[in-house]
């Protein structure tokens, strides 16, 4: 579902990200894992086009999406719930959800898109004339992801959803991912700096380091390798 | 009294061509952060534009028509051709080259048409109203002015507030990366933001430029824009409009009972007074924001 292939960015002199590699496949969960500074958000920004490659490219669902503006990466089917959730505090709730959606032509099919988000989200459905200021940490995500998911896309990419949650409310956060994986087949990216839940929820573990991949396994061999967990996820 | 409601309604009259400049400069600091220093000298090319197919055509409202519709074009012109480069750049380069195309447009008039006053007309009567057997300070051409610029007030808040359009234009100005990520084209937001001002400033500048036009005609239409704004707070529509009454009536008062040569020394005093006591002004948000 998604290629990327020898993927390097850089900032300046500083090379963010250098020649990663990685393959993720449809109705997978995914989880880059590593320390802060290690590329994982970069990586994210490069897919989604915010952030230009230097080298290397990325597919998906098999057509090259490199150097594609985010504004038309979105309409390829592809969603960033970026890092602090980017959710916008001048507009209500509602408003936020609609924003999701406003490039898809269906009127109707956001209707109704717009009233499953509520159902997904029952403390949205009451707040949703509000403005976003006045919600909580945990709506706030439920927020960015429910905005996500108005685009239909068919892979979810998510910077540090747990970022600033209670652990409760991560765990609720990492569930709903999975069931949306199971009901709808959505296929999620998530780039995490506590590894111990995502993995806990992903299919998959991958570990970057200093802008390189250093592990790429299951979840489960990855969270039982204990000089991995030592040197790189601090559990 | 009687001079009072006569000053009154004078200031009223100029007070809302005030608020449409001072509009205009919102719309476009809401959608670019940039101040628009030209947005006078776009105003004085569309009424110049105006004069010249009023005078072709015999019809004032050919004329009309033409100033807001170069206005609309002038300010997308001006957005995709100079703003976009300043884009990402240090405030100050905006400034400048706002300051500069406004240098530039006076010139270019001033080319074209002479530094000498051309008359032009209204379009509807100046002469006052009657009440009784006299003649209030209040003409139907007062009347249009006021009508007009609530009328574009109402409609683009309505179109900020209910449309989709004016969705993507909030949350592009809000959160311009949030905005791309979510599918929104930010750039063609910021273009129509500064057409929508374009043709905003040209009804100024058509309400403002009779009975004479020429090339420093709408210097004071801009200076009094520009604080009407400050006093609004530079990002609230509402806060433009009250903001250009309030100053209309000032400057009214001021030059009735005081004399006509203080209204721009006024208006840079009031300027300096806002920004001393209340520099995010009337209806400004605070600067700071939660992230």
């Amino acid at each position: 579902m998604l290629e990327i292939e020898s993927l390097a960015t850089s900032y300046g002199a500083v090379q963010a990200l250098r020649s990663v590699d990685l393959s993720i496949e449809e109705g997978s969960i995914t989880a880059v894992l590593g320390a802060n500074g290690a590329g994982k958000t970069t990586l994210l920004r490069t897919i989604t086009g915010l952030v230009r490659a230097t080298a290397g490219r990325v597919l998906f669902r098999g057509r090259e999406i490199t150097g594609l503006a985010p504004e038309d990466v979105v309409r390829q089917g592809l969603a960033h719930v970026p890092e602090g959730r980017g959710v916008i505090a001048e507009l209500t709730v509602e408003e936020n959800l609609r924003l999701g959606a406003l490039w898809r032509r269906d009127t109707a099919g956001l209707k109704a898109d717009l009233a499953a988000m509520y159902g997904l989200f029952p403390p949205l459905a009451q707040r949703r004339a509000k403005r976003t200021e006045t919600l909580s940490g945990g709506e706030r995500q439920m927020l960015a992801i429910g905005r996500a998911l108005m685009s239909r896309p068919t892979l979810l990419l998510l910077d540090e959803p747990s970022l600033g949650l209670a652990p409760r409310i991560t765990a609720q956060i990492m569930g709903l991912l999975r069931e949306r994986r199971n009901e709808t087949g959505l296929t999620v990216l998530l780039v995490e700096q506590n590894a111990r839940s995502a993995l806990s929820v992903a299919d998959r573990g991958v570990v970057l380091n200093l802008g390189r991949v250093v592990a790429d396994e299951a979840a489960a061999v990855l969270a039982a390798d204990a000089n991995l967990r030592h040197a790189y996820l601090g559990f | 009294m009687e001079r009072f409601v006569d000053l009154t309604l004078g200031g009223v009259s100029s007070g809302f061509a005030t608020a449409a400049i001072a509009l205009s400069l919102v719309l476009i600091w809401r959608s670019t952060h940039v101040l628009n220093f030209a947005q006078g000298g776009m105003a004085l090319i569309c009424a110049y534009i105006a004069f010249t197919v009023t005078q072709h055509s015999g019809s004032y409202w050919a004329g009309f028509a033409a100033a807001i519709g170069s206005g609309i074009v002038l300010g997308a012109i001006i957005e995709r051709g100079l703003i976009r480069l300043v884009e990402n750049k240090p405030p100050l380069n905006a400034v400048i080259v706002t300051l500069g195309l406004f240098i530039l447009l006076e010139g270019i008039a001033g080319m074209i048409y002479g530094v000498g006053q051309r008359s032009f007309g209204y379009g509807f009567d100046f002469h006052g109203y009657k009440i009784g057997s006299n003649r209030v300070a209040f003409a139907p051409a007062d009347m249009f002015a006021v009508v007009s610029v609530i009328g574009v007030a109402a409609v683009i808040l309505l179109v900020f507030r209910y449309t989709a359009v004016g969705l993507r234009m909030r949350a592009a100005a809000f959160a311009p990366e949030v905005a791309r990520m979510l599918g929104v084209r930010v750039g063609r937001t910021l273009t129509l933001g500064w057409a929508l001002a374009g043709g905003v400033g040209a009804l100024a500048g058509m309400l403002t430029a009779p009975p004479f036009l020429s090339p420093n005609a709408l210097d004071l239409l801009f200076i009094s824009g520009f604080t009407a704004a400050v006093i609004g707070g530079l990002d609230s529509a509402i806060g433009a409009i009250v903001g250009g009454l309030l100053l209309g009536l000032a400057l009214s008062y001021i030059s009735g009972y005081v004399t006509s040569n203080l209204s721009s020394i006024s208006a840079f005093g009031i300027l300096v007074a806002v920004l001393l006591v209340r520099p995010s002004g009337l209806f400004g948000h605070d600067t700071t924001r939660r992230v």
